[in-house]
């Protein structure tokens, strides 16, 4: 097989031609609480998240937004403390009572976190880790897949002339697109960014933002963010959170202008 | 008050460096002790040659038995440490995430383990060696020494295991990876320097002690071909020698002492050479 027909394989990635409607929702989570012991920390959660759209969280730290993130892939599995109930579905399959494994629902999640955690190898090795994942063996058609990813994320031309260096030997800035270029060789459909912008330097972050806009085109994204500004830059949808539920949604631009509740309206004065 | 802070700090770093200097003049005066009394007595037949006909008696020949013993032994017990002691330090870390309480019980016996006294071992060992009808031997020995090792093993590679970040790790399970692949493929990477540590303490340990393989491996002046035959080891060929009221064989002891020391040495920069070597892609 040569590398110039290595496009007409299905990679599974959703195609710009079958993005949905504003109306189709990707993920919907109907009553959905999460406790600590005593502690409610998500609290009837319900909520629709459109296709091939930014979906922003916002709200101040400690409101629950990156649990509510950790709920869609099912990082909470690792806390045993967190007590998760109600349902969430991604596209028809709820994820929270499935008897699809973990690993093959969170192939369809890319996480991009706070700081990223690049693999402790190469760059060309961090890529090639999610394609493998994905039963990919043969060298060209990984090869050919590590350039896509790190194309797609503006990060080839920066790293093509020492793909074996270490991923650490990058700058922060550069290991976070290459924890994205990593999380979309896995074929996601979502995108769940929980702050990934907070360790980087604004020309970094920029950058990051830039290929968000461009991504959303393929995938479904979720950020979670306590900046205003990101997410007036950002986001299609807006989901405003605070002390674990869910105060207010819809449109930047209705949202912002005519918050309806007071913790929004001492949120958006903060925030400014 | 701004003076007071500059006269703390002195008392504090002249107290830290007297103590740091003080370990490193010890650590130098044990060594060169060692190589001194026993330099008349190194000998290239000391590490090429088997004890010959009188040779606790100052007669001719090496310690060669001893290091070889010492060697199968060490080795032998490395191995079966690494492969029960790395992936119970791996399971401890991967798949007992949610078992706190467990997790911390096992580390606590694990500790326990490590700080049983090296004789208890060779009695433990010698028992079970009588239980299964074995006689002293290299395998006695192997496994008396593995089961002291092991928990040294786990531990030590455990404790770097559990200062990756928990970011790393969730990292790589949110790609897909199962339990398994992030244990062995990224856990284990990362903590790659902190294996060869734990490896390098097992091997010294294992081949520095003496009381363990007192009852279980034997003592013979010829080289093992076999693991049901007897081994000599270098600690109780030390032993053996610094007990002798001859002069030249007691400076034969030094002369195992300081080959015991070297072999150490070599060990361990070569452990941490591959450490350095395999840990530059590590997360800082």
């Amino acid at each position: 097989m040569s590398v110039e027909n290595l496009d007409t394989i299905n990679w599974n990635m959703p195609e710009t031609d079958t993005i949905a409607s504003e109306s189709s929702p990707i993920v919907r989570i109907n009553e959905l609480n999460v406790h600590v012991k005593d502690h409610h920390i998500l609290k009837n959660i319900n909520l629709e998240i459109p296709k091939n759209q930014i979906t922003v969280l916002l709200g101040a730290s400690g409101c629950g937004k990156t649990t509510l993130l950790k709920c869609m892939n099912r990082l909470t599995d690792l806390y045993k403390e967190l007590k998760v109930t109600g349902n969430i579905f991604i596209e028809e399959d709820d994820i929270l009572n499935t008897s699809t494994n973990i690993p093959t629902i969170r192939q369809k999640m890319g996480l991009l976190s706070q700081r990223p955690y690049p693999l402790p190898v190469s760059i060309y090795k961090n890529v090639a880790y999610g394609i493998k994942l994905k039963g990919i063996r043969v060298k060209n058609l990984i090869d050919y897949s590590v350039e896509k990813n790190l194309k797609e994320v503006g990060l080839w031309d920066e790293v093509k002339n020492r793909l074996n260096s270490p991923a650490t030997s990058l700058s922060i800035g550069q290991q976070q697109r290459l924890c994205l270029a990593r999380g979309l060789a896995v074929k996601p459909r979502i995108i769940l960014a929980d702050e990934p912008t907070s360790a980087l330097d604004p020309i970094s972050s920029k950058i990051i933002e830039n290929q968000f806009k461009v991504l959303k085109k393929h995938y479904t994204i979720i950020l979670v963010t306590h900046v205003l500004r990101q997410a007036v830059r950002l986001a299609d949808n807006v989901v405003f959170m605070h002390d674990g539920r869910i105060i207010e949604q819809g449109k930047p631009d209705e949202l912002f202008k005519n918050p309806q509740t007071e913790e929004l309206k001492n949120y958006l004065v903060e925030g400014n | 008050m701004n003076r007071l802070k500059q006269i703390e700090e002195k008392i504090f770093r002249i107290i830290s460096g007297f103590a740091a200097y003080s370990l490193i003049a010890i650590l130098i005066y044990i060594i060169a002790i060692i190589f001194i009394k026993g330099f008349n007595a190194l000998s290239l037949d000391m590490i090429t040659k088997t004890p010959q006909g009188g040779y606790y008696y100052g007669g001719e020949g090496g310690v060669l038995n001893a290091i070889v013993g010492s060697l199968y032994i060490s080795i032998g017990a490395t191995v079966i440490a690494v492969i029960i002691g790395a992936p119970a330090a791996l399971y401890l870390n991967v798949h007992m995430i949610k078992l706190k309480r467990t997790q911390n019980t096992v580390r606590y016996l694990l500790d326990a383990l490590w700080g049983i006294p090296s004789i208890v071992y060779g009695s433990f060992g010698f028992t079970l060696m009588l239980f299964l009808g074995m006689n002293a031997s290299l395998l006695a020995g192997i496994i008396t020494v593995a089961l002291l090792v092991t928990p040294i093993m786990v531990r030590t590679f455990d404790e770097v295991l559990s200062t990756i970040p928990k970011g790393l790790h969730e990292a790589s399970l949110a790609l897909g990876s199962t339990r398994t692949e992030t244990a062995y493929k990224v856990l284990f990477k990362q903590g790659f320097s902190g294996f060869i540590t734990a490896i390098l303490l097992s091997f010294g340990r294992g081949i520095g002690d003496a009381a363990s393989v007192l009852f279980t491996a034997g003592y013979t002046d010829l080289i093992p071909v076999n693991l049901d035959e007897p081994a000599a080891t270098l600690p109780l060929a030390i032993f053996f020698q610094l007990g002798s009221p001859i002069p030249e064989v007691r400076e034969r002891a030094f002369a195992s002492a300081a080959i015991l020391t070297i072999i150490i040495l070599i060990i361990s920069l070569g452990a941490r050479f591959l450490a350095k070597k395999y840990s530059k892609s590590n997360l800082k």
